[in-house]
């Protein structure tokens, strides 16, 4: 009996359509070739596992209607609700917290502002500085320019009509998209009229500002150069929930012209003053880490280098991530512009040095004037 | 609270794919479960997820009929999610759960072994489909899970006749069993 006639026939065994006679003769088939008897059983497996997806699908499909009815009725209210039921929701949820926190506040405000009135005399204030590189200095650029040089000469399909750049700050931006979308903080090019991002190659796309948020210092870039050509498989995924203190962290960033890894810890949940858009991380930064991404040992990026306390050791503050997600959504809405996080990691478990190979072809140098 | 007979009647309801039953069981337990996710860390779209799985654990359960309510469904609900979710906190290196409720728990880590290995199996199946390409995803798919007759596919995907069609279907099917189960074999 050739194969295929067997296969069909099991299948119709399995679904009742065989006539008596047929059935009996199969199964005297079945009983007396245990062979035949194995690729009965075999494919009868494969046709439950088969089937078994099918159900999960639909099953599935129809959980996602259900959901989605409840959450249009409001039964189920959530991350769904958007506008005003958001803040109705958020209202009703922490409203006893806001009162108490709020009379917290009050008191601790005025008692404080008693006691600095009366004793403070000279009063330290803190200064941040963001950690962008002004400092490009003569050296530098011939610096540069003999390396791109020497990169024209070496590759003949480097493309060297690219204008000489004279950049007057340097920081670090990192793809969200691998459709050339890259983030840094905003104010890493408020005043820039031309940008470049540069990767470790030393390939140089001119990019221009999409979006930027004074607010949280994000900005997003996107490469409008054409001879950048999309790349996939970002290594790293983008953690929506929150860090816990003393996680081990590092960074990748450009304080130098060569891309420069950095370690160090989650010191605090909050940033600058309280912010609770931002952490406080342990980490040695420079002028020209602003923008780089702060990814834990499992290769999730929890925030974005921003700057740093001046009159403080070691006090670096770091946007949280999650405020990458409400970026990308106002994209959206005002430009119509998809950008997708990467869904998969492929970081976790690596090793460290393995992970940086990993990752430093997607952190970039954003250069601008 | 609902007497035996009527969770009984929306476990069969859930084992048909019934929207009405189904629906049912989201509005009396949703919102329990919601709750105690959020107070752990978690978000609503967690909470969405966590009781997806946990209803496709209970579908299975019941489908494979081995499974007799020996709880309120409510308690069987929360048990599952509350170790699911405590997985997904596990793997994400988060700490254990700062709030544990009171509320009553029956075991359930076997019930979410036996899911897990079916959900690798599940994953096989996926990935092996992915595999063989097209036109031999879209054609299996049509017969086996949309349940097509072969005249039917025939015509859609621009057989001559049935038979071409069938002979078509045949060699893909080989194909797909082939990767199936040469990464089923080497699971172990």
């Amino acid at each position: 009996m050739e194969e295929n006639l067997l296969l069909d026939a099991i299948e119709r065994y399995r679904n009742g359509q065989m006539d008596k006679h047929e059935k009996i003769f199969f199964e005297e088939l079945k009983s007396n070739n245990p062979e035949i008897d194995e690729v009965v059983a075999e494919h009868a497996f494969f046709l439950a596992e088969l089937e078994r997806m099918s159900e999960q699908k639909q099953l599935r499909h129809n959980l996602n209607e259900i959901e989605n009815k409840l959450i249009n009725e409001g039964v189920i209210s959530g991350s769904k609700a958007k506008g005003k039921a958001k803040i109705v929701y958020l209202w009703n949820r922490y409203r006893r917290t806001i009162a108490v926190a709020a009379a917290i506040a009050c008191l601790v405000s005025l008692s404080t502002a008693t006691i600095i009135s009366k004793y403070s005399e000279n009063k330290k204030v803190a200064v941040i500085t963001p950690l962008v590189d002004h400092k490009l200095n003569q050296f530098e650029y011939k610096l540069n320019e003999i390396e791109h040089k020497l990169n024209d000469a070496a590759t003949t399909t480097h493309p060297s009509s690219k204008p000489k750049f004279e950049a007057n700050f340097r920081a670090t931006g990192f793809l969200v998209d691998g459709k050339g979308y890259l983030i840094t903080n905003a104010h890493v090019v408020q005043n820039a009229k031309n940008l470049v991002v540069e990767n470790k190659k030393g390939d140089q796309f001119y990019a221009e500002q999409i979006y930027s948020n004074s607010v949280t210092d994000l900005a997003i870039l996107k490469i409008i150069d054409t001879s950048f050509t999309k790349v996939s498989d970002l290594p790293y995924t983008f953690t929506k929930s929150g860090a816990e203190l003393a996680e081990p962290i590092f960074t990748l960033g450009y304080p130098r012209e060569e891309v420069v890894y950095g370690e160090g810890y989650l010191s605090a949940k909050s940033g600058y003053y309280g912010d609770t858009t931002s952490y406080q991380i342990s980490i040695s930064v420079n002028p020209g880490n602003s923008g780089g991404p702060v990814i834990d040992k499992n290769g999730e990026v929890i925030g974005i280098i921003s700057s740093k306390e001046t009159n403080a050791d070691g006090v670096v503050f770091a946007i949280k991530s999650k405020n990458i997600y409400s970026a990308l959504k106002e994209i959206k809405k005002d430009k119509d512009i998809t950008i997708k996080t990467p869904t998969t990691n492929s970081l976790k478990g690596l090793d460290r040095v393995k992970q940086i190979k990993k990752l430093e072809d997607f952190v970039y140098k954003v250069k601008g004037n | 609270m609902k007497t035996i007979e009527q969770e009984t009647f929306l476990l069969k309801g859930l084992a048909a794919n019934d929207t009405e039953a189904i629906e049912t069981i989201y509005r009396d337990n949703f919102s329990a479960i919601k709750s105690y996710i959020i107070k752990n860390n978690g978000y609503t779209d967690d909470a969405l997820d966590v009781f997806q799985e946990a209803m496709i654990v209970l579908f299975e359960k019941v489908k494979s009929g081995s499974f007799t309510l020996s709880c309120q469904l409510q308690t069987y609900l929360y048990s599952i999610c509350r170790r699911l979710w405590l997985k997904k906190l596990q793997k994400q290196n988060r700490f254990n759960p700062s709030v544990e409720t009171i509320e009553e728990i029956v075991p359930v880590e076997d019930d979410l072994e036996f899911h897990e290995k079916k959900n690798n199996d599940f994953l096989f199946m996926e990935s092996a489909l992915a595999k063989i390409g097209e036109p031999c995803k879209s054609l299996l798919e049509a017969f086996y899970l949309e349940k097509k007759t072969m005249p039917e596919i025939a015509e859609a995907f621009g057989y001559t006749n049935a038979d071409n069609a069938k002979t078509q279907k045949y060699k893909c099917l080989v194909r797909l069993k082939k990767i199936f189960f040469a990464q089923y074999k080497n699971k172990d």
